[in-house]
């Protein structure tokens, strides 16, 4: 008996000592963010502060802007240590997130806020992408000009969450998917519509249509050309649904020092993206550097696709437009897929997404003299070569 | 006698691959171009380029740059893919050998133990590797044990494991479970501890069995890397290059085979050390040929 009340005297002890603990680093925190929010001024920087942003998928030009960030020390001149992680076939950006294993992710917006729905407290926090880049190719002689011609065609997707503007431009179209097309299960590349399988098929503007650009016309003997292809565009019918954005962990966001480094993180970001849209070529070397498998003038493609959907950015890069978001959260609503399911089931609540940090960063890149709206914005004309090398 | 047995061995080898070659070539010859079709349901392949690229425009591409402006030649960056998931195997296959054998004695040594466990077992395989490899992955960089931290390769190595015990635990419990009974017998009647009787009887007694268990352990750590390597995005190794060069299939097909070629060496590469030690193993074994 005496040994055990020594024992549970030895637990309390020891239990104490670990509050007493935790309570102490917890003061130590809020001091030190209490002290990097007294010296802003980003040359005092002694220990910068590590922070972990998960892709949605492997290196690519798509994610270009934190990768400019990286190289070209923006991050490290708002006193931050970014750690790039890849995504892959079974990494959920979204999820890593709400589990804690990043500090940032990047995500589609329809597909972080079914997340959402389902628990993760993700909130938006900087929409990088301001257009959708989704859209539906198919050769001339099939005839399909808008997403009203896909009835009775074979049309490709993806699955996994990028299916979702389809579903919204049939349903839109007043077309049934279960019964006026027959919906065709789509590889990662084109060979299905190459092939003929399918009729019209998914495909990026900044990756998968450069594809079938990069592919042999066995007719000519000749690279495919734009004009042996019909694109339908979501953006341009009117369901484009808001792609690439930063998503913060909505826990931590009561914590000023987190938002402190979101907003230092969005600006950098923005910065990053700001120099891949005056440079495309040293973007793209930076990205082939960072171990990019796809070939250069594919990578090139790319970069200069991806930013026509951030740039101009009228509001400021990084802004959410709340036209753009209602859009995507009621497409997201009434979108209905095979068994008649919607993404989401109820509008996303108002904490869903937040202007604040992406204001607070565009403020900072106003000082620093950086163009955040790219009013000037011109695309550039990319010559694709065989197999996108 | 040997060296004879060995070059025949070879030679057979060069046959069985060469045979492959030229089927595939002879379908491409004689295949439908656009697949054969029964009742709507493409049930032939289609034998045109971008499906199936000759046999030589593969080899070719071994020779050229992997993307262009690059000097690396594409056979060094499968090559380099490959020694990376060989040793991704080799660390998962020793694991899965070591927790198998160790399994499969604890399993002979106690029946209930086999009895209770083997159903476990059993079940553990029928758990897709891609619902699993998620899981495990994530313990990467989070999982520290002491002053131990959880390197992401490891991940993608214990799938492999989990692929090669199964076989290992089940080949070597078989095998120790084969020695005679007279042998058995004889070696109770002189006293024989139950450690003496395992290292000097049982596991002899199991080469024979545990040798093409291991070999399907092999391949199976083989194929557990790789993918863990295609699910997680591991980058380095062989699964990897699978994933990203089978993403350029539209416009450059031949390039994914040369890595799912590299993925097959690697196979046959893991295969082949087993069946070597087992050249070694049984080296000294009496031929008891007299049968």
């Amino acid at each position: 008996m005496k040994k055990t009340l020594k024992f549970a005297f030895a637990g309390i002890a020891v239990m104490s000592l670990v509050v007493g603990a935790c309570g102490g680093s917890d003061d130590a925190a809020t001091d030190e963010g209490a002290v990097t929010e007294e010296t802003t001024a980003p040359a005092e920087c002694t220990t910068p502060t590590p922070v972990k942003l998960q892709l949605q998928w492997f290196t690519q030009a798509q994610f270009a802007g934190y990768y400019a960030a990286q190289d070209q020390g923006f991050y490290a001149d708002q006193c931050l240590e970014v750690t790039i992680m890849e995504g892959a076939v079974d990494i959920t950006p979204q999820n890593v997130l709400a589990d804690g294993q990043a500090d940032f992710a990047i995500s589609w917006v329809s597909k972080a806020l079914a997340s959402r729905e389902g628990g993760a407290n993700i909130v938006n926090i900087a929409q990088i992408f301001q257009r959708s880049g989704t859209l539906q190719v198919s050769f001339k002689d099939s005839n399909i000009a808008t997403s009203a011609d896909f009835k009775g065609k074979k049309i490709g997707n993806w699955g996994y969450g990028n299916e979702f503007e389809i579903f919204a431009a049939l349903t839109k179209a007043g077309l049934d998917p279960a019964k006026d097309v027959t919906l065709v299960q789509q590889q990662f590349d084109m060979a299905g519509l190459l092939s003929g399988d399918i009729d019209a098929a998914e495909a990026m503007t900044y990756n998968e249509y450069a594809q079938v650009l990069e592919a042999i016309n066995p007719a000519t003997g000749a690279l495919y050309t734009a004009d042996d292809f019909n694109v339908v565009s979501y953006e341009a019918e009117g369901v484009g649904m808001l792609q690439d954005a930063i998503w913060a962990d909505g826990s931590r966001l009561e914590d000023p020092a987190y938002v402190e480094t979101a907003t230092k993180f969005v600006a950098a970001s923005i910065q990053g993206w700001a120099f891949c849209r005056d440079d495309i070529q040293a973007c793209r070397d930076i990205v082939v550097a960072k171990g990019s498998k796809l070939g250069a003038s594919h990578q090139l493609w790319q970069m200069n696709e991806v930013n026509q959907l951030i740039w101009p950015a009228t509001g400021g890069a990084g802004m959410i437009d709340a036209a753009a978001w209602d859009r995507t959260s009621s497409l997201s609503q009434t979108a209905k897929n095979l068994e008649g399911g919607t993404v989401l089931t109820k509008a996303p609540d108002a904490g869903a997404y937040t202007n604040d940090i992406v204001t607070a960063a565009l403020a900072m890149l106003d000082v620093m003299g950086v163009d955040t709206k790219g009013s000037a914005y011109m695309s550039e004309v990319v010559e694709l070569a065989e197999g996108g090398n | 006698m040997l060296a004879r047995r060995i070059a025949y061995r070879s030679a057979m080898f060069v046959v069985a691959i060469t045979s492959v070659v030229v089927l595939w070539e002879l379908y491409k010859i004689l295949g439908p171009q656009d697949g054969g079709k029964f009742f709507g349901v493409s049930i032939l392949p289609r034998a045109n380029d971008t499906a199936m690229p000759h046999f030589s425009t593969m080899l070719s591409r071994y020779g050229r740059p992997e993307v262009r402006g690059s000097d690396k030649k594409i056979w060094v960056v499968v090559l380099s893919g490959a020694m990376f998931s060989l040793r991704l195997s080799l660390v998962g296959f020793f694991l899965g050998t070591t927790i198998g054998v160790g399994l499969a004695v604890l399993m002979s040594r106690y029946r209930i133990v086999q009895r209770g466990l083997l159903p476990y077992l059993v079940m553990s395989q029928t758990v897709p590797l891609i619902a699993l490899a998620p899981l495990v992955v994530s313990w990467g960089g989070k999982l520290e044990i002491g002053s131990f931290i959880w390197p992401r390769w490891l991940s993608a190595s214990i799938l492999g494991t989990f692929l090669a015990f199964f076989p290992i635990a089940v080949g070597t419990l078989r095998g120790l479970a084969s020695a005679p009974a007279a042998a058995v017998e004889l070696m109770d009647s002189y006293a024989a501890s139950w450690k003496q009787t395992l290292f000097k009887l049982r596991f002899p007694a199991a080469v024979p069995f545990m040798v093409p268990a291991f070999k399907l352990g092999a391949s199976g750590a083989v194929v557990g890397v790789v993918v863990a390597e295609i699910s997680t995005g591991l980058k380095g190794g062989i699964g990897r290059l699978i994933i990203e060069y089978a993403r350029e299939a539209t416009g450059d097909p031949a390039k994914v085979f040369t890595a799912v070629f590299g993925a097959a060496a690697l196979g046959i590469t893991m295969s082949g050390l087993v069946a070597l030690s087992d050249v070694l193993l049984m080296r000294n074994r009496p031929k008891e040929t007299t049968t």
